[in-house]
C-alpha cells in the first residue's frame, strides 16, 4: 500500500526559523528519507512554496481564480497532482481542464521550492 | 539547538499579531510592549513544561492581558478603596476576549502597528528603527548593530519615535477601505526602506545589515498574508526576494561590489528566485501594473538570464520606460540608461544621461554610470574624470573601491602603448 504523508506546520514559524534552524532540520529529514530511499520505499518528496505564492481555482461554471489558498473547510483533501509548467497560467489551463472532468470542489495551485522524484519500484 | 531557539522562533512569529492586539486593548504601545513581554516570560518557563500552545498569539495575548489586568488589581488593591465595580468590568472583558480571538481583527491590528511605524514627521530612519523594535521586536542592541551606531544613540532614536508616535496618537477606530489601503501603501513604502537599508550596505557590513534585508521580507511576507489579492505587495515580495537572492554574489572576498553582469550566478539563491518569479506571475494576471511589480519585473528578467549575454534588455528598457511614466525620477532614467546602452550603443545612454546631470550633480552612480559609457567610446580623459567626480561621492568603501577599479583598467589599457588615454 502507498502512503501519502501531509505536511502541516505554522507558516508563520516556519518562516522565523534562521536558515541554520531550517538546514539542521532539513538534514534530520534528510536522514529518515535516505534510510527509506536505500530500501527502495521513497516516493516524491517535494516542499512546497509559502501559501502566499498560491491561487485557487474553484470549480464552478466559469471557473473562479482567487488569489492565496484553498482556505475552506467544507472540503477535504483527496489528491493532487505534479504537473511541469512554464509558469501560472499553464498551471491554471491544465487545472481548468481537469476542473472540465470532474467539476465541483477546488484545485490549489502551488508553485513547488524543493523536488525530489524518489525511487519507488512499484 | 535547543527547546529555547524553537520557542524562540514560535514568539518571533506571533509577536506582529501578539503585540498589534494588545495595543488595541490598552490603547498604549508602552502598555502593550510591556504585556507582550511579561507573556513571553511566561512562555519560557510554560511550553518547555506542557508544550507549545497550538495558537501561539492566542496564548500570548490572553496571557499577556491577564498579566497587566492583575498589575492593575494589585495596584488598585493599594488604593485606599478598591473598586469593584471597575474590577467586574474587566472580568467582562476577559469573556468578550476569547470570543474575539477567532482572528477577525487581526488584520487591521497588525496593520496598525505596521502603520504607526509610518507616521510622517518621522524621518526615515526613525520609522524603520520602530518598526523593527515593535513589530519585529528586534532588541535595540540589534537594531543598533544593523545601523552601525552605537546602542545610547539607538537607545535615543527609539524612545524619541516612540514619544512621537505616542504624542500623535493611535489610530484606533476600524480604517474604511481608503483608508485601509492607504496604509497598506504606506506600510509596504516602509518595508522596502528597511530592505534597502540593508541592501546598500557595503561588503564589509554586508552580513550584519543582511539582517535587515531578512526581516523586510518577513514583513513583506506576513503584508502579503494579510493581503492577499493586492498585486503590488506581490510585486514588493517578489522585488525583495529576486534582490535579496543575489545576496551571496554581490561583494567578492576583499567586500568589493560585484556588478551584475560579473557576478557568479551560481551563488544566487534558486529557492527566493523561484519564490520572486512566482510572485510575479501572480501579480501579472491582475493586469493592474505598478511601480513594486515593474521593478520585480526587471529583476525577473535578470533572475530569468543564466548568463548575463542572455538578459533581455530590451524589455528592462521598455520596462523602465513604464516606470518612468509611472513614477518619473532622474534615477529611473539612469537605470534605464544602462539597459539602452546594450540595446541601442553607449552613445545613445549617453544622450538619455545629458538632460539629469544637474539633478544628479551629486549623485555617485551618475557618475559612475557615465564614466562607463565615456570608458566605453573610447573618450578616456572624460571618464577618467567622471570617475574622479564618482570616487568623491562614494558612499561606501565598496563604492570607492569598484570605481577604482576602472581607473586602473584606465590605466592599464593607456600605459603599454606608452600613450595617451583618448588619442
Amino acid at each position: 500500500m502507498l502512503y501519502a504523508i501531509l505536511c502541516y506546520h505554522d507558516e508563520d514559524t516556519v518562516g522565523s526559523w534562521t536558515s541554520e534552524q531550517d538546514a539542521a532540520v532539513m538534514t534530520k529529514l534528510r536522514a529518515v528519507q535516505d534510510k527509506l530511499a536505500k530500501q527502495g520505499r521513497l516516493g516524491p518528496v517535494a516542499r512546497l512554496l509559502p501559501t502566499t505564492a498560491a491561487t485557487t481555482l474553484r470549480k464552478q461554471d466559469p471557473p473562479l481564480v482567487l488569489d492565496g489558498p484553498f482556505a475552506e473547510t467544507k472540503e477535504q483533501l483527496l489528491g493532487f497532482y505534479v504537473v511541469d509548467c512554464k509558469n501560472l497560467d499553464e498551471a491554471l489551463d491544465i487545472a481548468r481542464d481537469l476542473g472540465a472532468a470532474n467539476p465541483g470542489g477546488a484545485y490549489e495551485i502551488r508553485p513547488v521550492g524543493l523536488f525530489e522524484p524518489g525511487n519507488l519500484s512499484t | 539547538m535547543t527547546d529555547t531557539a524553537w520557542i524562540d522562533a514560535a514568539l518571533t512569529s506571533a509577536r506582529p499579531q501578539a503585540v498589534g492586539a494588545l495595543l488595541r486593548y490598552f490603547r498604549d504601545l508602552d502598555t502593550a510592549e510591556e504585556a507582550f513581554q511579561n507573556a513571553c516570560l511566561r512562555a519560557l518557563k510554560n511550553w518547555p513544561q506542557n508544550g507549545p500552545p497550538r495558537d501561539p498569539a492566542a496564548w500570548l495575548i490572553m496571557v499577556g492581558r491577564n498579566v497587566a489586568i492583575d498589575e492593575v488589581r494589585r495596584h488598585r488593591r493599594q488604593e485606599p478603596l478598591p473598586e469593584d465595580e471597575a474590577i467586574s468590568d474587566l472580568d467582562d472583558a476577559e469573556d468578550a476576549l476569547a470570543e474575539r480571538l477567532d482572528g477577525s481583527h487581526y488584520r487591521d491590528d497588525i496593520l496598525r502597528l505596521l502603520f504607526i511605524c509610518c507616521h510622517p514627521g518621522l524621518p526615515a530612519t526613525q520609522q524603520i528603527a520602530l518598526a523593527l523594535r515593535i513589530v519585529s521586536g528586534l532588541t535595540v542592541k540589534q537594531i543598533a548593530r544593523a545601523f552601525l551606531v552605537s546602542e545610547p544613540a539607538m537607545e535615543q532614536r527609539v524612545t524619541r519615535a516612540k514619544a512621537r508616535v505616542a504624542e500623535a496618537g493611535v489610530p484606533f477606530e476600524t480604517p474604511g477601505a481608503i483608508e485601509r489601503s492607504e496604509r497598506l501603501f504606506a506600510v509596504a513604502a516602509m518595508i522596502y526602506l528597511i530592505f534597502n537599508e540593508g541592501y546598500s550596505a557595503s561588503g564589509d557590513t554586508a552580513e550584519v545589515r543582511g539582517t535587515l534585508c531578512e526581516e523586510a521580507i518577513r514583513l513583506a511576507r506576513l503584508l502579503l498574508r494579510l493581503f492577499q489579492g493586492e498585486p503590488e505587495i506581490m510585486g514588493l515580495t517578489a522585488l525583495l526576494l529576486l534582490q535579496h537572492a543575489r545576496a551571496a554574489a554581490r561583494f567578492d572576498a576583499d567586500g568589493a561590489a560585484v556588478l551584475l553582469d560579473d557576478q557568479d550566478r551560481s551563488k544566487w539563491n534558486q529557492k527566493l528566485i523561484a519564490e520572486g518569479l512566482a510572485l510575479i506571475d501572480k501579480a501579472m494576471r491582475h493586469r493592474r501594473g505598478g511601480p513594486y511589480q515593474i521593478q520585480a519585473a526587471i529583476a525577473a528578467l535578470h533572475a530569468r538570464a543564466e548568463k548575463p549575454e542572455e538578459t533581455d534588455w530590451a524589455q528592462i528598457d521598455l520596462l523602465y520606460g513604464a516606470l518612468e511614466v509611472m513614477q518619473p525620477s532622474p534615477v529611473v532614467t539612469l537605470n534605464r540608461a544602462v539597459a539602452v546602452s546594450k540595446v541601442r550603443g553607449p552613445q545613445a545612454a549617453l544622450e538619455m544621461i545629458e538632460p539629469i546631470e544637474k539633478r544628479l550633480s551629486n549623485y555617485f552612480h551618475f557618475f559612475g554610470v557615465r564614466g562607463a559609457f565615456l570608458m566605453q567610446l573610447g573618450r578616456n580623459d572624460e571618464a577618467r574624470s567622471a570617475f574622479d567626480r564618482a570616487i568623491a561621492l562614494a558612499n561606501t568603501s565598496a563604492e570607492a573601491a569598484h570605481i577604482r577599479m576602472h581607473l586602473d583598467r584606465l590605466k592599464r589599457d593607456s600605459e603599454p602603448r606608452g600613450t595617451k588615454a583618448g588619442q
